[in-house]
């Protein structure tokens, strides 16, 4: 019983608990930023657990950790740290500033991570749910927005019919192999036999259930709606944790249980990314709100991550991982930026709202301009390398189609984003944004750094995203 | 010694580069002055290293030997390193261009001072043009000759537009530029079939092997044809547009809308002789290429007609001199055609000093005019202009051929050879020639009666000529000297019983090519013919523009319909324009229209407009109705199920 190996997600949901009993017992007015700190330190101390962590199996082969989990992991928790920051200031803002929000926010990574390591299906379901239910209640928390509650209950109804599908999925999964663990389904996969068709369905439920948490096409309708309704903070959460635990398990799922059928999902991931890649460029031209443009530049960058998946080789994964983590720094950037607008003490979140922003505000303007570039894949800045990485991998496994759809469609992506940066350095100002708090300067000065000098510390990424990449075959 | 002359030869042809740099980039912050010392520094260390080079060789014989500088293209068998080449033929040309440049040079001075403008530009691009040349002349390779031979185009491009307001000099800058570009097409194609043939482009190389390109045939769309023919041929068409031959002589009186000075050094040194330049350097490949040469003699013959008859039509006292010039390089063409290189080169020579001085002395009578350049309107110069008269005299007297000065010389031996050839297409040449003579003195004494000896028509413009100031006059008086002496004391090394040891192993003659020692064997009525031709037209000419003035008029009235070909210069422009102006105008228009309008324009906005029109269609699903959306993620489930149940 090795329970050590699952020390930090029993970390971080006692500290939720913790926060919880904390907040019904305390006597101050708000204990939100205590909260929020307290969050933050576990977050930090969960991460070092990580980064020494060992491999190994746990719980009766329930649970698993290795070199991806742990990756995952930490850019799991990248994210949510940088989002409980990001709060600090906005959610006062956003009159969202309860100490609930992050308790829930801690519960919800601790089912990011456990989806990650999970070893066996019903360890998966498990953490999907743990993860997507405090989801759904952090989509609709400024419930005096009626766009917030109206974004919660989208997001709980439709992701409880994504949940059936995964949940049917593994009915019949467990059905045709008679297993729920994963070394199970693998060799139930591996029989030279032909494959019972219930098998193959139970594959694609699953993976369509996880293309909804990636809001990849066409399973995407739900993001642009949730984005734009939930509070900016959770938007950003919701734009990098989940997706990154849903990539988890497919690229677990499908490198490891699923391994041997590759033809039999590759044509499907290739149409899915397609889809996504088209949907998420072409629909965010027309986008005035800005977090509705985002939620669709994260529809398509969630479509180019997905070319990597279907090149289905370790150079692949490798692509995707690279990928994941150049969208985490450039997509929390801009979110921070998204943040920042507001005018007067009001959040406003249109494009136009951004106008002549380099002449008011020339220092978020320039983290602003360097987040589009790297997201519209400009050369040598973060996004391209990203880019460059799922197509070269793509092309060493001949996926020649996918690959000129891909740059094509990048193309079209480059207008939106370069959209902005005409907006704020050439169109006239109409206001000027109100000067933004610190953690928000923070938070967009690390990322737009980090973005610009990825370069530099690429060779150590890549080498470690390697390594984790090389523990999933 | 030797090591001495590499560096002078760099000294030489870097020299004016730095002047043309520094008067160019600094000109605007330091000033006129500033950029004319700078100029004319530069064309000083570079005049006197070319002639310390000239001295030693007339005292201590020819070089053959390469000046290294640095490594420009290594590739597996394409390599080319820029070295400079050490021998008679490029240092006496290097020579030349740096004389008559530097005298050009030091006339701009007094030329330009009315110039509203900042004049730094002009002389940044004179020096520039003087390196092109010079970059031309010394290179050992063809590709490096190409390079100096496109630098030299663009300087004239450059200098010919200098006046760039004027939509005239423009549209002539810009002439030059396309005319000569079409014939260095061909140059260029020459240059790669003889490094596909001979596997080589540096001189040494290719001279080689000249006798195996005898033997080695090339065929072309199903025709036959030596490789030493075809290649000479593509070069000689080359050199054709930058020696305005005819066909390619179009934009040769079109650049005289370029500063006086330009016109002078177009003419005497830097860019028309490149064509000949080239085919005397080429001499191994010529001299075995019979019937190209053949070629050459008749276009050259009839060049130096076409452009003489023209003169004499023209009004504009810079287009007649133009022709002129044209005229004269087709005699030069005419020595190449019949082999005899060196007399081609000591033809340029002389050129160079008479026709630089005619180019001046016609500038001076254009500056003290006030711009005024139609000869109808002059006359009565020469007692306004005493010195410009005198040396215009002088001028036309070697350029007619006139004993002893420099254009007798050169001009007799020419149509010596082309009588001594003996070929049907030399007698032909000499024929043509000998009326092109009697031409060249008529036109050249129409000019000189018309603008200093018939009575004025125009009193107010000619009444306040005044003789222009020293700066212009002294560059003038040299050039004079050289008109009346280059002749005589050049004639025994360039041709006469020096040739042999003064240009070394630089020419090429084959061995049955005796024309050199021929000449002199030439029948004396023969050999007297053009210059009783000249004195005829001479005469002609004092008859038609002095003592019955009446009588072109009257010819011109009477014999209206060649009075009009002559004119219009053979109708070249218009046919030009007919044949190929128009109909590329049309297919531009076609190409404008279809290809870039309809075709590079038109599809990338189709495409932006169908994803315009897809993103709205997509933002207008997204409705916000729950059940839409949850009936897409079953539709979206139900059809990657179908499309996985298809291909499995």
């Amino acid at each position: 019983m090795n329970w050590t190996l699952a020390l930090p997600e029993i970390i971080l949901s006692l500290s939720s608990l913790g926060i919880i009993s904390y907040g019904a017992v305390q006597k101050r007015e708000n204990p939100f930023f205590i909260c929020s700190t307290f969050s933050i330190a576990a977050l930090i101390a969960v991460s070092f657990l990580i980064m020494t962590g060992s491999n190994g199996l746990g719980f009766n082969n329930l649970f698993i950790s290795d070199e991806f989990s742990r990756f995952m992991k930490l850019l799991i928790l990248v994210a949510a740290l940088l989002t409980i920051i990001l709060s600090l200031d906005f959610n006062i803002k956003a009159s969202s500033n309860s100490f609930e929000f992050t308790a829930l926010l801690l519960f919800s990574t601790t089912g990011a991570m456990i989806m990650v390591s999970s070893n066996n299906l019903m360890t998966l379901y498990l953490g999907l749910e743990l993860s997507s239910l405090p989801l759904y209640i952090l989509c609709a928390f400024d419930r005096d927005n009626v766009f917030s509650s109206e974004a919660g209950i989208k997001y709980f109804i439709l992701g409880s019919v994504a949940s059936t599908i995964i949940l049917y999925g593994l009915s019949l999964i467990y059905g045709f192999s008679g297993g729920l663990g994963y070394e199970h389904v693998h060799l139930a996969f591996a029989s030279p036999n032909p494959i019972p068709p219930g098998l193959s369905f139970g594959l694609i439920f699953i993976l369509v259930g996880l293309c909804f948490k990636i809001s990849a096409a066409p399973f995407h309708m739900w993001t642009p709606d949730v984005y734009q309704g939930a509070p900016t903070s959770v938007s950003m959460y919701l734009s990098t944790v989940p997706k990154f635990a849903a990539f988890a398990l497919f690229m677990r799922l499908i490198m490891g249980p699923f391994g041997n059928i590759s033809f039999q999902w590759q044509l499907l991931i290739e149409i899915i990314a397609i889809l996504s890649i088209i949907v998420g460029s072409v629909g965010a031209i027309v986008q005035t709100n800005i977090k509705r443009m985002m939620a669709y530049s994260s529809i398509s960058h969630m479509g180019y991550t997905l070319v990597g998946l279907a090149a289905a080789t370790t150079e692949g994964v490798l692509g995707s991982l690279i990928y994941l983590t150049v969208y985490l720094f450039m997509n929390i950037g801009t979110f921070a930026v998204i943040a920042a607008m507001t005018r007067k003490g009001l959040i406003v979140e249109n494009v136009k709202d951004l106008s002549g922003l380099g002449k008011t505000n020339p220092g978020i303007a320039a983290a602003m301009a360097i987040f589009m570039f790297s997201m519209a894949g400009a050369p040598p800045l973060a996004g391209f390398f990203g880019k460059f990485m799922v197509f070269w991998a793509a092309i060493s496994a001949h996926l020649y189609i996918l690959t000129i759809i891909g740059i094509l469609a990048s193309a079209i992506s480059a207008y939106i984003y370069l959209r902005i940066i005409k907006i704020m350095y050439f169109n006239t100002l109409i206001q000027p944004l109100d000067p933004q708090p610190l953690s928000l300067s923070l938070i967009t000065f690390s990322m737009g750094t980090v973005t610009i000098i990825f370069l530099l510390f690429m060779s150590p990424i890549v080498h470690i995203s390697k390594i984790a990449a090389q523990s999933l075959f | 010694m030797q090591p001495m002359d590499s560096s002078f030869l760099i000294v030489t042809l870097f020299s004016p580069l730095f002047g043309s740099c520094s008067s160019g980039l600094l000109g605007k912050m330091l000033g006129d002055r500033f950029a004319k010392s700078v100029s004319i520094l530069g064309m000083i260390l570079s005049l006197a290293a070319s002639w310390y080079i000239m001295g030693h060789i007339v005292y201590s014989g020819p070089q053959d030997k390469l000046v290294p500088i640095a490594t420009w293209i290594s590739s597996s068998t394409f390599n080319i390193s820029w070295d400079l080449r050490l021998d008679t033929l490029s240092v006496s040309m290097a020579t030349i261009v740096t004389s008559i440049s530097f005298l050009v040079h030091i006339y701009s001075i007094g030329y330009m001072s009315r110039e509203e403008m900042p004049t730094y530009r002009f002389f940044s691009y004179l020096s520039l043009f003087t390196f092109s040349m010079l970059l031309l002349v010394t290179s050992c390779n063809l590709v490096g000759l190409y390079c100096g031979w496109e630098a030299v185009g663009l300087s004239s491009y450059l200098l010919i537009g200098y006046w760039y307001t004027k939509p005239a000099a423009v549209a002539a800058a810009i002439k030059a530029f396309v005319v000569n570009r079409i014939a260095d097409l061909f140059f260029l194609i020459g240059i790669s079939l003889l490094f596909i043939l001979s596997g080589s482009v540096y001189f040494s190389d290719i001279f080689q092997r000249a006798p195996e390109l005898l033997r080695t045939h090339y065929d072309f769309i199903g025709y036959d044809f030596k490789a030493c023919e075809m290649i000479s041929f593509l070069l000689f068409v080359g050199a054709m547009g930058k020696s305005a031959q005819l066909f390619f002589h179009v934009w040769l009186p079109d650049a005289m809308e370029g500063p006086t000075p330009v016109s002078a050094l177009i003419h005497a040194a830097t860019m028309v002789t490149a064509g000949v330049f080239l085919m005397a350097r080429m001499s191994p490949i010529l001299e075995i290429a019979y019937y190209t040469r053949a070629l050459i003699l008749i276009i050259g013959s009839i060049t130096a007609f076409f452009a003489a008859s023209v003169a004499l039509t023209q009004t504009d006292i810079k287009k007649s001199i133009a022709y002129s010039t044209c005229s004269q390089l087709g005699y030069m063409f005419v020595a190449i055609g019949c082999g005899a290189y060196q007399i081609a080169l000591f033809h340029l020579t002389t050129h160079a000093f008479f026709k630089a001085l005619l180019f001046l002395g016609a500038g001076s009578v254009i500056h003290a005019l006030h711009n005024e350049q139609d000869m109808f309107k002059m006359g009565g110069l020469a007692k306004k202009l005493p010195f410009t008269c005198v040396v215009m005299w002088i001028g036309s007297l070697a350029l007619a051929g006139i004993f002893p000065f420099a254009g007798y010389w050169s001009k007799d031996a020419i149509m010596k050879s082309a009588w001594m050839y003996n070929s049907n297409c030399s007698y032909f040449a000499w024929v043509i020639t000998s009326l092109t003579a009697f031409l060249t003195a008529l036109y050249s004494w129409r000019l000189l009666f018309l603008v200093f000896h018939a009575p004025s028509k125009n009193q107010a413009l000619t009444s306040k000529a005044k003789e222009s100031p020293s700066v212009m006059i002294n560059p003038m008086g040299v050039l004079a000297l050289g008109s009346v002496c280059s002749g005589f004391i050049l004639s025994s090394y360039y041709i006469g019983s020096k040739h042999t040891h003064f240009w070394g192993s630089s020419i090429f003659t084959g061995t049955n090519n005796h024309i050199l020692s021929l000449i002199h064997r030439t029948p004396l009525f023969i050999a007297q013919t053009p210059s009783i031709l000249a004195i005829l037209g001479i005469l002609v000419a004092y008859i038609c523009y002095v003592r019955f003035p009446i009588l072109p008029t009257k010819l011109a009235n009477s014999f209206s319909g060649p009075y009009r070909f002559l004119i219009n210069a053979w109708y070249f422009d218009r046919l030009y324009q007919i044949i190929f102006i128009k109909p590329y105008h049309i297919l531009s228009k076609i190409l404008w229209n279809i290809g870039e309008k309809e075709i590079i324009e038109g599809a990338p906005l189709i495409i932006a407009d169908f994803t315009q029109r897809s993103a709205k269609t997509i933002s207008r699903t997204q409705n916000g109705s729950f059940a839409l959306y949850a009936l897409t993620l079953v539709i979206g489930l139900v059809i990657i199920l179908t499309t996985f149940l298809i291909y499995h």
